[in-house]
C-alpha cells in the first residue's frame, strides 16, 4: 500500500533500493560450463549396430536448468542416459565422444561408472521408489546402501535435509516408517527427488519426470526445480513445450534425421528459441507445423 | 500435424486487421474529399463511423487474446499476434486523426477555401500511400519494403513545413486569415501524425520479420 | 438368426464346455479320491501314539511312525539347506548377470535335470556319496532331494525375479548404488514373496520322492537324529516298507502314514499359495 508520502508529487515512483532479480544468462560460456557444467562433445551412442545419437555438442550451464525438446524418438532419453553412464546398463549398447563433468571426462578410460553417478542423479518418468522399503528407507537407500553413512542419527538427518529440499517433508514427517507406496504420484515423484538429492550430487537429470502426473502435482514440481537450480545444475528431458518455456534458462532442440540417428538442430537460450528460433525445424516443431 | 484451428484464426485475425486499414483508408480519404467539396453531410458521415472504428479495433484485441489463451502460439506465431495487437493500435490512433479532419473540414465548410488546397491533399496521398503499404509489407513479411516506406516520411515532414510557412505567411498578412490558418495547419498535423503512425507499423513489421526491434524513424532534429 | 443353424452352435457349444467341465471335475475328484481313500483307511491307526512312537516288533499291535516322520523332516531340511540357496544363487545368475547365451545354454540344463528319473540321482548319490562314505546317511539322502529342488528352484527363482520392474533396477543404478548391492538390498527383497512361495514348493515336491531314499537313506527301525552316521527312516520309506509287507497292522499304519504325507505336502502348497496372494 502506497502511503501519502509517496504519492505526492516528484515522489520517487520506484526506490532503487529493490533488490533487481538476477537476469538469466543470456548465453552460456564455455569456460562455465567446463569448470561447474557439463560439455558434451561429439557425442554418438549406439545400441548395437543402430546410431541412436550423431555428433551430440552441448554446454550445460551451471545451476542453471537446461531442457531438451524434440518429438519423440529423437533420442532425447537417450542423451540424458549418457549424462550419467545408464546408456551403456542396456545390452550392446556403447557410446564415442567427451562428457566432461567439472572438466573430468565421464567416459575416460578406467572411470568408475558408479561414482559418476553418484555424482550425477537421475529422476525418472514413473516415479519409481522401492515398495519393499517406507518413505524413510527409501530416502536413505543411497546413503546406506554405498555405505555413505551408517549411524542412525546422520542417516535421519540427511534423510530430513532432503525431504526438506525436495519440498516433502511437511507432508510426510509424521509417517515417515510408512511404505513407500502409500503416497500419492506427486508424493512419489518428490520422494523420488529427495533420495536422489540425499547422495548429494552435481548434477540432476530429469527424464519428462512430469509426464506421468496430474496439472497441480506437475506445477509443483517445476516450482521445485527452479529452487533445487539455485544450488544444483538440472537437465530436463521434456516432450511439453510449455514446460520447457516455462522452466528452463536454456533450451536444447533435437531432431530425429533421416536414418533415425538424433541430432542437436539448435542450442540457445529459452526465450530466444521460442521467440525467435534460429533453425526453420525448430520454428516448425515448436509451432506444431511439424510433420 | 498441422494446427488447423490456430491457422484459421490467424488467418481470421490478419484479414480483420486488412479490413480495419481500409476503413481508416477510405476515412482519409473522405475527410479530404469532404474538406474540399464542404460536404457537411460527409463529414457528419465519417465523425459517426468512427466508432466503427473502434469497435473493430476492440473486436480484433478480443480475438487476439482468445487465441492466446487457447492455443498458447510461439515463435513466428506469437510475434505475428503481438505485432497485430500493436498494430490495431496505431491504425486506430490513425482513425481518431481522420475523425479529427473530418471535424474539422465540418467547421471550415461555412466559408471558402482560404486558398486552393494542393499540399494538403498532397500529405493524405502520400501518408495513405504509407499505410496501405505498411500493411502489404506486412502481408508479403517483406522487412525491406517495410523500412523503404519508412523514407517516405520525410516527404511528409516537408510537406507539413511547407504548408506551416505558407500558412503562416497568410496569417502575418491578413490577420482574419488567422481561424482558417490555424484549423488548416491542424489538418496538416493530423496528416504528419497519421504518416508518423505508419512508420511505426512498418517498425513492427520489421520485428515480425526479423526478431528485433528496431527505430526506424529518426528525426532528422 | 436361422433356427436350425443357431441350435446346432448352441448343442456343440454345450457339449464342449460339458467336456470340459468333467475333465475339471475329474482332476478334482482324483485328489479327492486319493485323499477320502487314505484317509478311510488310515484313520483308526491315527492316534497321539502313531505320531510319538517308534514301530513295534513284529506283530505287535501300536506303535508310531515317529522316527519316519523325524527323518523326513530332518532330510528335507537337509535339502532345503543346500538346493534352495543354490538354487536361488542360479536364478540370480540367469536373471541378472547371464548372456542370453549362456542363459540358454543354462535354461536348458536345468530344463534336462528336471527330466532326469528320480531314481536315477539316486543311484547316482549312492555312487558318489554313500559308497565313498561306506554307509547310508540323512546327508546322502538330502544332497540327493537338493539335487533334485536345485533346478526347479532356479527356474522359479529366474522367473520371480525378471519379474520385479526394470525401473527398481534402474532407480538403484542410477543412485551409484553397484550391481551386487542392488540385487541383495532391492531386487531380492522385491522378490521375495516368488520366492519364498519357490522354496515350498520346491521342498513340497522333493519331501514326497521315495526312489532316491532307497539308495541313500535306506529306512531305519530306529530314531536316527544323526546327519553322517547311518542309515535314517523317512515317511515315504516307511509306507513302501509296511505296503509291500506281508501284515494287516502294516498296511493299516501305510495307509495312515500316507495320509499324513499327503496333508504335510498340501498344508506346504496352502501355504505358498496363501503367502503368494496375501503377503
Amino acid at each position: 500500500m502506497k502511503t501519502d508520502s509517496q504519492l505526492r508529487p516528484g515522489a520517487p515512483i520506484m526506490s532503487y533500493e529493490m533488490r533487481v532479480e538476477s537476469e538469466p544468462q543470456a548465453t552460456v560460456s564455455e569456460a562455465e560450463a567446463l569448470s561447474e557444467g557439463l560439455v558434451v562433445r561429439d557425442l554418438n551412442a549406439w545400441y548395437g549396430s543402430f546410431q541412436a545419437l550423431r555428433e551430440i555438442s552441448l554446454l550445460v550451464a551451471p545451476k542453471h536448468i537446461t531442457a531438451i525438446i524434440g518429438p519423440s524418438g529423437c533420442g532425447k532419453s537417450t542423451l540424458i542416459r549418457c549424462f550419467n553412464r545408464m546408456h551403456e546398463v542396456t545390452p550392446r549398447a556403447r557410446v564415442s565422444g567427451q562428457v566432461l563433468l567439472r572438466g573430468e571426462d565421464i567416459y575416460a578410460p578406467g572411470t568408475d561408472p558408479v561414482l559418476v553417478r553418484q555424482r550425477v542423479g537421475m529422476v525418472f518418468q514413473k516415479p519409481n521408489p522401492f515398495p519393499t522399503m517406507s518413505i524413510f528407507d527409501n530416502v536413505a537407500a543411497g546413503l546406506r546402501l554405498n555405505g555413505f553413512l551408517v549411524r542412525r542419527s546422520q542417516v535421519a538427518e540427511a534423510v530430513e535435509r532432503s525431504l526438506r529440499q525436495a519440498a516433502l517433508w511437511e507432508e510426510v514427517k509424521d509417517k515417515t516408517s510408512r511404505p513407500a507406496t502409500e503416497l500419492s504420484g506427486g508424493q512419489q515423484q518428490r520422494l523420488c527427488i529427495a533420495r536422489a538429492l540425499a547422495v548429494e550430487p552435481e548434477v540432476i537429470l530429469m527424464d519428462e519426470p512430469c509426464s506421468a502426473l496430474d496439472p497441480v502435482a506437475t506445477l509443483k514440481i517445476e516450482d521445485l526445480m527452479r529452487e533445487l537450480a539455485r544450488e544444483y545444475t538440472i537437465v530436463i528431458v521434456t516432450h511439453n513445450m510449455q514446460q520447457a518455456a516455462r522452466v528452463s534458462d536454456h533450451t536444447a532442440v533435437m531432431m530425429m534425421a533421416e536414418d533415425r540417428a538424433g541430432e542437436m538442430i539448435e542450442f540457445g537460450p529459452t526465450r530466444e528459441v521460442f521467440t525467435y528460433p534460429k533453425d526453420k525445424r525448430t520454428e516448425d516443431y515448436i509451432t506444431g507445423r511439424f510433420g | 500435424m498441422t494446427r488447423t484451428a490456430l491457422e484459421r484464426q490467424l488467418t481470421e485475425i490478419q484479414e480483420d486487421m486488412l479490413v480495419l486499414a481500409n476503413m481508416v483508408e477510405s476515412a482519409i480519404e473522405r475527410g479530404i474529399q469532404a474538406l474540399r467539396n464542404r460536404d457537411v453531410e460527409l463529414a457528419r458521415q465519417i465523425i459517426a463511423d468512427d466508432l466503427k472504428i473502434n469497435r473493430k479495433r476492440y473486436d480484433i484485441e478480443e480475438k487476439c487474446l482468445e487465441l492466446v489463451a487457447t492455443q498458447q502460439p510461439l515463435a513466428s506465431d506469437l510475434r505475428t499476434i503481438i505485432a497485430v495487437l500493436y498494430i490495431i493500435v496505431d491504425l486506430e490512433r490513425m482513425g481518431d486523426h481522420a475523425e479529427g479532419i473530418a471535424k474539422i473540414a465540418l467547421m471550415l465548410a461555412d466559408e471558402p477555401p482560404l486558398k486552393p488546397y494542393i499540399d494538403i491533399p498532397r500529405m493524405a496521398q502520400v501518408a495513405i500511400g504509407m499505410l496501405m503499404g505498411s500493411l502489404e509489407a506486412f502481408k508479403a513479411r517483406d522487412a525491406d519494403r517495410a523500412r523503404s516506406i519508412c523514407d517516405e516520411d520525410d516527404e511528409v515532414d516537408a510537406l507539413y513545413d511547407q504548408v506551416y510557412r505558407e500558412l503562416l505567411t497568410y496569417m502575418l498578412q491578413d490577420p482574419r486569415t488567422i481561424q482558417r490558418a490555424t484549423h488548416l495547419i491542424w489538418i496538416a498535423h493530423n496528416l504528419e501524425r497519421i504518416a508518423d503512425r505508419a512508420t511505426n507499423i512498418c517498425e513492427r513489421v520489421v520485428y515480425l520479420v526479423e526478431g528485433k526491434v528496431e527505430e526506424l524513424n529518426v528525426s532528422k532534429y | 438368426m436361422s433356427g436350425f443353424a443357431y441350435r446346432r452352435r448352441k448343442i456343440a457349444s454345450i457339449v464342449v464346455l460339458g467336456l470340459c467341465a468333467s475333465s475339471a471335475f475329474a482332476a478334482v475328484g482324483v485328489l479327492a479320491l486319493i485323499l477320502g481313500f487314505v484317509l478311510v483307511n488310515g484313520i483308526s491307526s491315527l492316534n497321539l501314539d502313531f505320531f510319538t512312537h517308534m514301530p513295534t516288533p513284529l506283530g505287535e499291535p501300536g506303535g508310531g511312525v515317529a522316527n519316519s516322520i523325524v527323518g523326513s523332516l530332518l532330510i528335507v531340511g537337509i535339502a532345503a539347506l543346500l538346493g534352495i540357496p543354490a538354487g536361488v544363487g542360479a536364478g540370480v545368475f540367469l536373471s541378472e548377470y547371464a548372456s542370453p547365451r549362456l542363459g540358454n545354454v543354462i535354461r536348458f540344463t536345468a530344463d534336462v535335470l528336471t527330466g532326469v528319473p528320480s531314481i536315477v540321482v539316486g543311484v547316482f548319490v549312492y555312487s558318489m556319496i554313500v559308497l565313498k562314505m561306506g554307509h547310508f546317511s540323512a546327508l546322502a539322502a538330502g544332497i540327493a532331494l537338493a539335487i533334485i529342488m536345485l533346478p526347479i528352484m532356479a527356474r522359479s527363482s529366474e522367473e520371480m525375479l525378471k519379474l520385479v520392474p526394470r525401473s527398481h533396477r534402474e532407480a538403484a543404478l542410477a543412485l551409484g548404488i553397484t550391481r551386487w548391492r542392488t540385487i541383495l538390498s532391492v531386487i531380492i527383497p522385491a522378490a521375495r514373496r516368488g520366492l519364498v512361495t519357490g522354496g515350498l514348493l520346491a521342498v513340497a515336491r522333493a519331501g514326497g520322492e521315495t526312489a532316491p531314499l532307497m539308495f541313500t537313506a535306506l529306512g531305519n527301525r530306529f530314531m536316527s537324529l544323526s546327519v553322517t552316521g547311518g542309515p535314517i527312516d523317512a515317511l515315504p520309506m516307511r509306507i513302501w516298507r509296511y505296503g509291500i509287507g506281508p501284515y494287516p497292522e502294516w498296511h493299516q499304519q501305510a495307509w495312515a502314514a500316507s495320509f499324513v504325507l499327503v496333508m504335510m505336502v498340501f498344508t506346504i502348497s496352502l501355504t505358498a499359495r496363501l503367502v503368494l496372494t496375501r503377503r
